[in-house]
């Protein structure tokens, strides 16, 4: 192509690296962190990682609803427990324990309370469905703490960790290094799915749910379907992460179903940024940090829930946009 | 057919009265918590997770006084006052610079707040249940039991304090400052009225009713720091039932659900009943969602 | 397009103001002048930005810029409430009174205020009632309950209660009889007498220019014209100009 003889050359353009690009460097610079890291960390931080990880994609699954539903649920905890209880069945009623059976079973049952739960409360408002959620989980709670001969009420269950078994590749019990290589895994695969997802055309009208739902439903979108898919997504996250938790400690217990697991979990998601995914976990990391560090620093005994509620408090007042939200204004001067 | 009427000839009928009155002393002191609940929703439109905290608080610093003082009354009265001018100072420092913002945030803010002092008093009073001894320790006969009088006397308080409350609203100026603001706030401020007050007087009025039910409630069992939890959940389902907002909804759910919850106890334990309330909820849920209480709207 | 000169220290002040609803910007540098006791009226088309004009003033939206003087001292981001005590009294556009509250709480809540002595609470609703004797009949009766009309009396009253030193009212004759509409000009030179001052936005210009001493003329968010009611006719072209169709 010949270009005509009057035209100006183009100017060229200056090089510049497109969102895109930066975000998968950076993607690829922590994923490479986090995959060294159990081979230099001692075991304390190794396995501190690991649950951080977890309780990461606990609170990544309630981003969701919050950060891009717009609905603020304090029934995580049901979901979680479920899926952490549903493990704990699989493991306890098949031999040999199996691992993909656990997070079979893991993820119907949170599936299971995650319809239960989307069915009654997504005909609700906002604060309505915050309480309402907070209530159900709670039923979720009396119920495994009274069933006892199911779910051994008080106590809980104790169970052994399956083998990591990669169906015709690979059978042997988990080290601490693959325990985390596969939790890493199991995480990362759901963030990726997770942000397709909120790119996808159905991400954007949950968001346009939260921006603004009468005008969402005036155009004729059936918002509560949208929710109840929404919540069910969450769920299932959430009991994904209760499935890891169960494998991980090898004991479910009813007290991760009390709501506090949920209120938690929001603390996470406030702390990190909500709407962003990648911020609960880094407020999930934040968080079990200030509380290490408050514990090695007073003792045991110390409450540290009271230094990290003033916080977290003075986070939503002055930080509404989390840490990473902060990070982000505080990166683009 | 013969099963049903065995059944029927088996309740116990002395059991069934106990209950009755057992319910309606709970349900009172239920509906005072839960007042203070819609209160502070229906005119700040707050939804209060520390609610169940400012009880909790009302009941310590109940046993404080009365370990210092020896007499109920006046660790009520006092406490009473000691709680109501904290709630002032939770809602001035922490929801006024939430005004105007997503509702959401204020829920997470009380939450917060009640993590605070549920672990606060975990920390400073540990995990032991704390006691106040009743004020009055005469029995009646009801039956075959000797109930205790105390139990009235809460029942009675509870209504006369909401009672008063209720005259409050309706009659005194502040009174009228509450629901010119509830009605329009705009102009509420137009007609001088200071509403930033008005919000934090409510706020203090809703933690003065919670922690004169937790004062009340003490006697009755211990004072532990989880106390609240159980109350505040309670509480909410009964605003939700009852219709949020509506403040004779409140009550007569209160009543309702903590009858039907000292029946079921005639047949299960205390620790199952509570799931009666959760059936009452799902059933209001699914078929009067704008409470069981309200008047169907048109 | 002389203007008569305005008391040495007008009773409130607006210079500059430039107020914002989100990103619109509505209005662009306003500015004006109410004497002690003067009525001055507020005119021009649907939009102009007469109401938000007295909103910006009584603290219910924020001016971005500009300021706003009572008697001298600057009241510019005070808030509402305090200059309803300051004596800023403001009748909206829809009235806007306590629906659920009776006529006598509506009034109520203009003079629970401090120091007001039971006597003088009694005199001011004496003389409320006397001005609007159908508010007497009403008085127990929700304000929900009244015709438009006694609702538009009702909300003047109430701001009556305040004891104020200027009113800002907003549209009062709007969807009104014709036999109201008089009885509002009557009510607005009683009120002219006792010495309170009005700033009146009004659709009805020849009541305006009837009741009003000044008149500033609106278009767009900014005053383009300003004079005595003395120099100016109905049938003057400006009129037309501004307001015409």
């Amino acid at each position: 192509m010949t270009t005509a003889p009057l035209e100006k050359p183009t100017s060229i353009a200056k090089p510049r690296l497109s969102h895109n690009a930066i975000f998968w460097i950076g993607f690829c610079v922590v994923m490479a962190l986090l995959i060294v890291a159990p081979l230099v960390l001692p075991v304390f931080w190794r396995r501190f990682l690991t649950e951080v990880l977890i309780w990461g994609l606990l609170a990544m699954s309630s981003d969701l609803l919050i950060g891009y539903t717009g609905m603020v649920s304090f029934g995580h905890s049901a979901f979680f427990g479920l899926g952490m209880y549903g493990a704990a069945a699989a493991l306890l009623l098949f031999s040999p324990p199996s691992l993909w059976l656990a997070i079979g079973f893991g993820l119907a049952g949170a599936a299971a309370a995650a319809l239960f739960v989307a069915y009654f409360s997504t005909r609700l408002r906002d604060i309505y469905f915050a309480i309402t959620t907070l209530i159900f989980s709670q039923i979720f709670y009396v119920i495994i703490f009274t069933w006892t001969p199911v779910t051994g009420g008080e106590n809980g269950l104790i169970f052994t960790r399956p083998h990591l078994t990669i169906p015709f590749l690979y059978d042997a019990r988990f080290t601490n290094a693959t325990m985390h290589w596969f939790v890493l895994a199991v995480v990362t695969a759901s963030y990726l799915i997770l942000r397709r997802v909120t790119r996808s055309p159905f991400g954007m009208v949950l968001q346009s749910i939260r921006e603004n739902e009468a005008r969402t439903r005036a155009i004729g979108y059936p918002v509560e379907r949208y929710k109840i898919v929404a919540v069910m997504l969450s769920g299932l996250f959430a009991g994904l992460a209760g499935v890891l938790y169960a494998i991980q400690n090898e004991f479910a217990a009813p007290d991760f179903v009390y709501f506090i697991t949920s209120g938690d979990t929001v603390i996470f998601n406030v702390m990190g940024g909500i709407g962003t995914l990648v911020g609960p976990i880094v407020g999930a990391g934040f968080f079990q940090l200030i509380r290490e560090l408050l514990s090695r620093l007073f003792g045991d005994q110390f409450p540290y829930l009271i230094p990290l509620g003033v916080i977290f408090i003075v986070m939503i007042i002055f930080l509404p946009q989390g840490l990473l939200g902060f990070a982000r204004r505080w990166l683009n001067r | 057919m013969n099963t049903i009427i065995g059944f029927i000839q088996n309740i116990p009928l002395d059991l069934i009265l106990i209950q009755t009155v057992n319910g309606i002393v709970t349900g009172m002191i239920l509906a005072l918590v839960a007042s203070g609940l819609t209160l502070i929703f229906g005119i700040m439109d707050v939804v209060n997770f520390a609610h169940g905290e400012l009880f909790m608080l009302g009941a310590y610093v109940g046993v404080v006084v009365f370990a210092m003082t020896g007499n109920f009354w006046i660790a009520l009265i006092l406490s009473t006052m000691i709680v109501a001018i904290l709630g002032a100072a939770m809602q001035i420092l922490t929801l006024r610079p939430l005004i105007g913002r997503d509702p959401l945030t204020t829920i997470l803010a009380t939450f917060g707040i009640s993590l605070i002092l549920q672990n606060y008093v975990l920390w400073q009073f540990g995990p032991v249940a704390r006691k106040i001894s009743e004020p009055i320790t005469t029995h009646f006969n009801l039956f075959y039991l000797e109930y205790p009088w105390y139990r009235l006397v809460i029942a009675g308080l509870s209504a006369a304090l909401i009672g008063l409350f209720w005259v409050f609203l309706k009659q005194s100026k502040f009174g009228v400052w509450i629901r010119a603001t509830t009605q329009d706030r705009v102009m509420a401020q137009a007609m001088g009225i200071p509403v930033p007050w008005v919000y934090t007087g409510v706020f203090a009025i809703g933690a003065a009713l919670a922690a004169a039910s937790g004062v009340l409630f003490a006697p009755m069992a211990g004072v532990t720091h989880t106390m609240g939890l159980d109350w505040v959940l309670k509480a909410f389902i009964v605003v939700v039932v009852g219709g949020m907002g509506s403040l004779g909804g409140s009550i007569a759910a209160a009543i309702f659900i903590s009858l039907l919850e000292a029946y079921a106890a005639i047949w299960v334990s205390p620790a199952q009943a509570v799931i009666v309330s959760f059936i009452v909820l799902i059933l209001t849920l699914l078929f009067r969602p704008t409470g069981l209480f309200v008047p169907t709207p048109k | 397009m002389s203007a008569t000169t305005p008391s040495p220290e007008p009773l409130v002040q607006v210079d500059g103001l430039h107020t914002y609803y989100g990103k619109s910007h509505i209005l662009h540098g306003v500015s004006l002048q109410v004497g002690r006791g003067e009525v001055v009226g507020l005119i021009g088309r649907n939009g102009v930005g007469k109401s938000t004009t007295l909103k910006t003033i009584m603290g219910l939206v924020n001016a971005r810029q500009g300021e706003i003087k009572l008697e001298g001292s600057l009241i510019t981001h005070e808030a509402p409430h305090r200059l309803a005590r300051r004596g800023i009294g403001y009748v909206p556009e829809d009235r806007r009174i306590f629906r659920l509250l009776t006529v006598m709480e509506n009034l109520r809540t203009g003079f629970d205020r401090k120091g007001v002595t039971e006597e003088r609470k009694k005199a001011l609703l004496d003389k409320v009632f006397a001005y609007f004797p159908v508010l007497a009949e009403r008085r127990d009766q929700a304000g929900g309950t009244l015709s438009g009309g006694e609702q538009q009396m009702l909300a003047i009253a109430r701001a009556m209660m305040l004891e104020p030193k200027i009113i800002l009212l907003d549209e009062p004759t709007e969807g009104l009889m014709p036999r109201m509409v008089s009885q509002i000009h009557q009510i607005i030179d009683a009120l002219h007498k006792e010495g309170v001052a009005i700033l009146l936005v009004e659709q009805n210009v020849p009541l305006t220019l009837e009741a009003s001493q000044r008149i500033y003329i609106m278009e767009k968010g900014m005053v383009r014209h300003h004079c005595a009611t003395s120099e100016i006719t109905i049938d003057d072209p400006l009129i037309k100009q501004y307001l015409g169709v």
